[in-house]
């Protein structure tokens, strides 16, 4: 590896953001150096707020304006100071050399122009092509990218394909100039795992082939070890450990590498409670190894139980036409008391939809939910208050699902107004403190508004909104997707210990295949609206029975799976 | 269980600031957005202080001369106010003696001592006012501020009257969505597919002609929040029907929040700084519409004054060069729509920082 030339050097990157007049600028980086070699991966890892992407934005000169770059920082490339360099200069290789992919593909795309014209554009501004040679060359990049019917793709827009096509069309504009170094800031955290998974293999396939280097930021470590050969760790805007993948996975020093390793739920291993950042930072580095059983048997109570569920939404099409959509087809499942049911499917498989319409927050097409054998649906508004009350959910988004204009004590106080819980205010304010507690938030917290909170907190907060009503049935729709992975351990621990303490039975929707193994003791596969297979979860995870569940396990990223049991 | 507690406490107790007094502390800062609120409150001051007559009661009565010149110009020629002087000088002329055949001369003695007995003061008229006077010598300056409390008033009832029925037809359609949308979407197509003026003269001709509104400026406050509500409806639908499909009125909904309660409980805050926003444009543009309602004869009675009304008496006045009462009028409505527009801008600043 000594004779490996490096492409980039990044030496004592320092930046502060300057907020207003008055407080002292916010430093997001301090001083980090590291090197890109030639045709390498580096990843750049790391929770939000670490400074990873403020670092890459730096290299291609696209910080904000209210941005201060200290005097020793160096960016070298080619001889130059990238961040030294004058604009013309900047921009001659911008798009050119450097090029990058970002998270959302979807945003990142002009929805006016066809993709056949984006991709034109970038190789008539850098390479001087004529309209007729940039569009053979676009027609010979979708290609390689791996999109169906290139010659007739070239005049789609974007809002015709889907968020995976849309990526790999983002892809095809970063490497139409061939880069030198293309710049991935989290290319494929907006996607389902199986198009993850292809978006991964197509990014490492054009490494290798077009001897590029790239620079791959992410928070997920599972994700890099597939296809990285260094990796850097990065918190609170600094480095805590470079080294080649091997001894970052096999042999991490620092405990915070260690912890990341750690705190994502594995498919090997259960443990009773995921070990979170504070474990390995107090020192101790101690995981309980305990394994947890999960699993259900004929013989488990069951507290609601779905039959045949419809859902079919109604599209206006013209004047007076309607088109039927059916999201859920023929749904059944049964959930038993104190257990979890976990939802795993792509996006667009009605595992969501499941969700709202057994709370009735849609209304069914057909079907029954039966809680405690009452059917749900058959219900009038008024008789349904009081099973609302029951079956509570918590949303993917901590950062909407909570009202800005209220405080915490309001959110949390007006359930329990609502249903009468508690004899006045008083006793209210008491029990929302306790739970508050038992939540893992300050009493302070009772005065303050949700965007002082951070996502982790707010989740805990619509948690405790959820638990004031004291329910029996939790749906968790993808509650824990938005979150970095070492609170999303904290949040996994927090309803694990809910369950065990209350005996509350959880519905589980998520994507991440991972995530769901752990916490559930049965697993539904959903795809296109209709149920593929339902098994308890060690099972399906061993022996999938059906093609569908078979891709989609394939498609986890098996980085983690190198790392070192730690002990 | 301690272990659940790791989660780090947030480090301050203190009073945390809600949205409003975060907007204020930015408002603060911005030093445009405080002088026109300093503005703003100086004439809505000036405007209570002569509602209550502390200032500017005696508006009505002649003090100077016709058309007397500003303080600051006292040395100028005032045509008029000689014009009427010499009428009465000529009127004064010595009557023809008449006392030989007059039966009643003898006494004529006698009436002009009791006569002298009774004081009786010409009042003074002043040759100049502080910003001159209008044709029949009333100091254009009180006028001024008379005048403003027409206008304000027409202008901020107005815009609130606008401002409550848009948000509340504005909040049902996006909320409920389907019929209930489609009819007031209907309804509002018919609205403003009259030209505005037109329904606006429509309006304030019935309005004013037939008395059923009572008298006085409460017709033109109708007439124009019942014509101005269409922007501000559509505005609050488009909000409503955005909010009402986020996760935090599905988690309201799940808690089993009514229908009343979600839409003004938890998404009204949620849209309110757009409808402030509004309200102060509103209050704008209605300002100016009484004005220009006044002009054309339809805005307030004769014996009220409003700026409108200066500015239509002005209008003759410019012939014959006397141009300080279409300066007073028209300079107060300028800074004062000025400073508004200045103060609605900063005000959504203030409040939504990320449109910044």
């Amino acid at each position: 590896m000594t004779a490996t030339n490096l492409l980039l050097q990044v030496q004592d990157l320092d930046i502060r953001f300057r907020i207003d007049r008055k407080s002292e600028p916010f430093r997001a980086v301090k001083g980090i150096s590291f090197d890109i070699a030639e045709h390498s991966t580096v990843a750049l890892v790391g929770e939000s707020g670490s400074g990873k992407s403020v670092s890459a934005m730096s290299i291609l000169g696209l910080l904000p304006e209210n941005a201060i770059v200290a005097p020793q920082s160096r960016i070298l490339y080619g001889g130059r100071d990238l961040l030294r360099a004058p604009q013309p200069q900047l921009q001659a290789i911008r798009g050119k050399e450097l090029s990058v992919i970002f998270q959302e593909p979807m945003t990142s795309l002009n929805p006016v122009f066809t993709v056949g014209e984006q991709i034109a554009e970038v190789l008539r501004l850098h390479m001087g092509m004529s309209v007729r040679q940039a569009q053979a060359r676009v027609v010979e990049l979708l290609n390689e990218v791996g999109i169906p019917d290139p010659r007739l793709r070239v005049h789609s827009y974007p809002h015709e394909m889907s968020g995976g096509q849309q990526q790999r069309v983002m892809i095809a504009m970063a490497i139409a100039c061939e880069p030198k170094l293309l710049i991935a800031d989290e290319p494929t955290t907006a996607l389902d795992v199986t198009i993850q998974k292809q978006i991964l293999d197509l990014i490492a396939a054009l490494q290798s082939r077009h001897h590029m280097s790239v620079l791959f930021i992410t928070h997920d470590l599972g994700v890099v070890g597939d296809i990285a050969n260094r990796v850097v760790v990065m918190q609170d805007g600094e480095i805590r450990e470079q080294g080649s993948v091997d001894a970052i996975f096999q042999d991490p020093k620092d405990p915070y590498t260690k912890a990341l390793l750690a705190c994502r739920p594995r498919l090997d291993r259960r443990p009773r409670r995921l070990p979170v950042i504070d474990d390995f930072l107090r020192g101790d580095g101690h995981v309980r190894l305990e394994e947890r059983h999960r699993g259900t048997s004929p013989a488990d109570e069951i507290i609601l139980e779905v039959r045949n569920l419809d859902k079919t939404f109604f599209l206006k099409e013209g004047l007076f036409g309607k088109r039927a959509v059916p999201a859920v087809k023929d749904v059944s499942f049964r959930l038993p008391k104190g257990k979890t049911l976990g939802l795993v499917g792509e996006s667009g498989s009605g595992k969501t939809t499941v969700g709202l319409t057994v709370m009735r927050l849609h209304e069914a097409t057909g079907g029954e939910v039966l809680f405690e054998g009452t059917n749900l649906l058959a219900l009038s508004e008024k008789q349904m208050m009081a099973y609302r009350r029951r079956i509570q959910i918590i949303f993917q988004n901590p950062y909407a699902s909570l009202n800005p204009r209220f405080t915490v004590g309001q959110i949390l106080l007006e359930p329990m107004r609502i249903h009468g819980i508690g004899r006045d205010d008083r006793e209210r304010v008491d029990m929302v403190m306790h739970l508050l507690r038992r939540v893992g938030l300050t009493e302070a917290s009772f005065h303050k508004y949700p965007h002082e909170f951070s996502g982790g907190q707010r989740q805990r907060i619509a948690i405790a909104r959820c638990l004031t009503m004291k329910p029996d049935v939790l749906i968790c729709d993808e509650s824990v997707s938005a979150l970095d992975v070492s609170v999303q351990a904290q949040v996994l621990n927090l309803l694990q210990d809910l369950q065990d303490e209350y005996g509350l039975s959880y519905i589980f929707i998520s994507h991440d295949l991972a995530v769901v193994k752990y916490i559930s003791d049965r697993v539904m596969v959903m795809n296109e609206g209709t149920v593929v297979e339902m098994a308890d979860s060690d099972e399906i995870y061993r022996q999938p029975q059906k093609e569908y569940t078979r891709r989609l396990l394939a498609s986890i990223p098996k980085g983690l799976e190198r790392a070192k049991e730690l002990e | 269980m301690s272990a659940i507690l790791d989660n780090p406490p947030a480090p301050s107790a203190q009073e945390s600031p809600g949205l409003w007094a975060l907007a204020w502390r930015r408002l603060r800062h911005d030093r445009v957005g405080m002088v026109s609120l300093v503005i703003v409150a100086f004439f809505l001051l000036l405007m209570i202080a002569s509602y209550a007559g502390l200032i500017a009661s005696d508006w009505n009565k002649e003090a100077g001369v016709s058309y007397a010149n500003p303080s600051f110009m006292a040395g100028a020629q005032n045509l008029e106010a000689q014009a009427i002087e010499s009428r009465k000088g000529a009127a004064k002329a010595p009557p023809v003696d008449l006392s030989d055949v007059d039966p009643l001369a003898p006494r004529y003695k006698e009436w002009a001592e009791r006569a002298a007995k009774i004081a009786v003061h010409e009042t003074k008229r002043a040759q100049t006012l502080p910003f001159g006077g209008d044709k029949w010598g009333r100091d254009v300056l009180k006028k001024t501020i008379k005048g403003s409390e027409v206008s304000i008033f027409v202008g901020l009832a107005s815009a609130l009257l606008a401002t409550l029925i848009g948000t509340v037809l504005g909040a049902m359609a996006g909320y409920w969505g389907g019929k209930v949308n489609d009819f007031l979407e209907w309804f509002y197509n018919i609205f403003t597919s009259i030209p505005y003026i037109l329904l606006i003269l429509a309006f304030a001709a019935v309005a004013t002609s037939t008395g059923k509104f009572g008298k006085g400026i409460v017709p033109i406050v109708l007439v124009l929040s019942l014509t101005g509500w269409t922007g501000i409806y559509r505005l609050i639908r488009a909000e409503y029907i955005k909010h009402s499909n986020r996760e935090y009125v599905k988690a309201a909904q799940a808690i089993g929040a009514s229908n009343a309660s979600r839409m003004f409980h938890h998404i009204l805050p949620n849209v309110s700084h757009v409808a402030l926003v509004q309200l102060s444009q509103y209050t704008v543009g209605f300002i100016k519409a009484e004005v220009i309602l006044s002009f054309l004869g339809f805005g307030v009675p004769v014996d009220m004054v409003s700026w409108g009304t200066m500015l239509a008496e002005a209008q003759n006045e410019l012939v014959i060069g006397k141009w300080w009462q279409l300066v007073a009028a028209g300079a107060s409505m300028a800074v004062l729509v000025t400073a508004f527009s200045l103060l609605t801008d900063s005000l959504r600043d203030a409040l939504d920082p990320k449109l910044k």
